[in-house]
């Protein structure tokens, strides 16, 4: 539902959401104030390269700016001040510093941190600040242990392992990314870390961590205890919703006409959704028409391998390789619900998966 | 100097070739039938752009989100920050001549140069 009329816009979270939720208003032909407001204090930074270049150190701060110095989006930066509350009757955001910001439109793009392990020695990886404190912490090299053997587990393994890190990865699953891949997949791709010598276990909980001033070791549900000079937990990422709270939450505060939300606060996990969406959020805070939407999509990098993955896929769908060869860790697999592909996995054929992707756009979706 | 490239039947509209010279070059025939050449490596991370999306005289990485510009080599948006290279194109009796630029080119860390 659009607002009568928009003159002043205000966005919170200064990351790729937000941004890219600056640079569709102005696409959109916004010419009204943009005030965007964010918690940390650097410019937008990228976040997937983190786990990967980063921590080895082909990428550098400076390579992770999302904004070119010369952009001039004519937008009012806020950086390091954090938004409170929120009355979505108003419109009216209060921020950490007292002041009250008011706007005709508000887009909620404040993200999600990483699902902590509060214990010594315990890293998670979400920010900057974070991933500069860990690559500090891999420059000796050790034995590491990561907990969670998701994308940011698998990514952080790899890097850890270029660094000529001894690595153990533990899952309380028993095939790890089989909520994204599917079961099958999952155990392909999960190879990868095997195939580079760090090992995974599988099917076994984190029952403790030892060790007082110092990370000693990660004890398992199975009695099994693995000493650690490192911990990393990639154990998934909650939301930033908590300034929402008293205003009933986001689901209650995007009903209100003039307040929309995109990116990882919506639950989603991917860069792509974070980049594009916004503009579909904008669209409808304008009252204008929504862009065509793309089939979701997300890629991986581990061990030098370029996973790739598209589409809607759900249980119960079918998997087929179309091309490749799983033992060589290069194929394009695809998944079908009654006949018509619904997602498409490539590893290291780039090619091809875009040809798929491209045509997952056509199939229709439901949401 | 245009250098002979490659038939123009060999790429069908909406289609690219990778001309392996070094660096790799990139040569995109359109749905509307126009020919273009840019380096083939995203100034981002070691992607090939002619395994892109191709989309009237843009191509998308095929990895993360940024488009170029066929006929400047311009990039849209981050994560690519900087321009790849066009260079000039003529058809001559059904091959593809290409006349590579004399900038440097921008390529990725960690690419081979
Ligand atoms: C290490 C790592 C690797 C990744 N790798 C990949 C990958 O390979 N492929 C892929 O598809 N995706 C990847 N992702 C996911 C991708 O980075 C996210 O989808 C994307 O960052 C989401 O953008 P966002 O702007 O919605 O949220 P975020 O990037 O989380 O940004 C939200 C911002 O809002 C700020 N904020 C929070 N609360 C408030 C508040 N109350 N007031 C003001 N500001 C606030 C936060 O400080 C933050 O700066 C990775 C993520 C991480 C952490
Ligand atoms: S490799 Fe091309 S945009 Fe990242």
């Amino acid at each position: 539902m659009a607002v009568v009329c928009v003159e002043k816009v205000a966005i919170v979270g200064a990351s790729l959401a937000g941004l890219a939720a600056v640079r569709a208003l102005r696409r959109q032909s916004f010419a009204g104030e943009i005030v965007v407001v964010g918690a940390e204090p650097h410019r937008p930074y990228d976040r997937p390269p983190l786990s990967k270049d980063f921590l080895t150190g082909a990428v550098t701060t400076a390579g992770l700016a999302l904004s070119p110095d010369d952009e001039d989006l004519g937008a009012d930066w806020r950086l390091g001040v954090t938004a409170t509350g929120f009355d979505p009757r108003t419109r009216s955001v209060r921020l950490d510093t007292g002041e009250v910001l008011r706007a005709d439109g508000v887009v909620i793009a404040t993200g999600a941190r990483a699902r902590p392990i509060e214990h010594v020695g315990v890293h998670t990886l979400r920010t900057l600040d974070d991933a500069i404190v860990l690559r500090e912490a891999l420059r000796q090299t050790g034995r590491l242990v990561v907990i969670g053997a998701g994308f940011i587990g698998a990514e952080v393994a790899s890097s850890a392992r270029k660094l000529g890190w001894d690595v153990t990865v533990v899952e309380s699953l028993s095939t790890p990314l089989s909520g994204q891949l599917g079961t099958e997949m999952g155990e392909i791709v999960s190879r990868l870390h095997g195939d580079h010598g760090v090992r995974l276990l599988t099917g076994v909980p984190v029952s403790g961590l030892t060790g007082t001033d110092r990370i000693e070791a990660v004890q398992l549900a199975d009695g099994a205890r693995i000493e650690a000079d490192l911990v990393v937990a990639g154990i998934g990422a909650i939301p930033n919703v908590e300034w929402l709270a008293e205003a009933g939450g986001l689901a209650a505060v995007t009903s209100v006409p003039g307040v929309v939300a995109t990116g990882d606060v919506t639950g989603s996990q991917h860069w792509t959704f974070a980049v594009e969406h916004p503009a579909t959020a904008v669209a409808s805070l304008l009252g204008a028409d929504p862009p065509v939407a793309r089939a979701p999509y997300f890629w991986s990098d581990q061990y030098g391998v370029m996973i790739q993955f598209a589409g809607h896929r759900q249980p119960g769908d079918t998997v087929r390789i179309v091309e490749g060869d799983p033992e060589q860790r290069r194929f394009l697999a695809v998944y079908e619900r009654d006949g018509q592909p619904s997602a498409v996995l490539g590893l290291n054929q780039p090619k091809l998966f875009t040809r798929w992707r491209r045509q997952l756009r056509s199939v229709p979706q439901e949401a | 100097m245009l250098q002979p490239v490659c038939p123009l039947s060999e790429i069908p509209p909406g289609e690219a070739y990778r001309w392996e010279t070094d660096p790799p070059v990139a040569i995109f025939h359109t749905e509307d039938g126009e020919v273009f050449a840019i380096d083939d490596t995203c100034t981002h991370q070691d992607a090939s752009l002619a395994d892109g999306w191709l989309e009237g005289c843009e191509v998308e990485c095929p990895l993360h989100a940024s488009r170029f510009d066929l006929r400047t080599g311009r990039v849209d948006a981050p994560p690519a920050k900087l321009p790849v290279r066009a260079h000039r194109v003529e058809v001559a009796d059904g091959v593809v001549h290409v006349e590579l630029s004399k900038e440097p080119p921008n390529l990725p860390p960690g690419a081979k140069p």
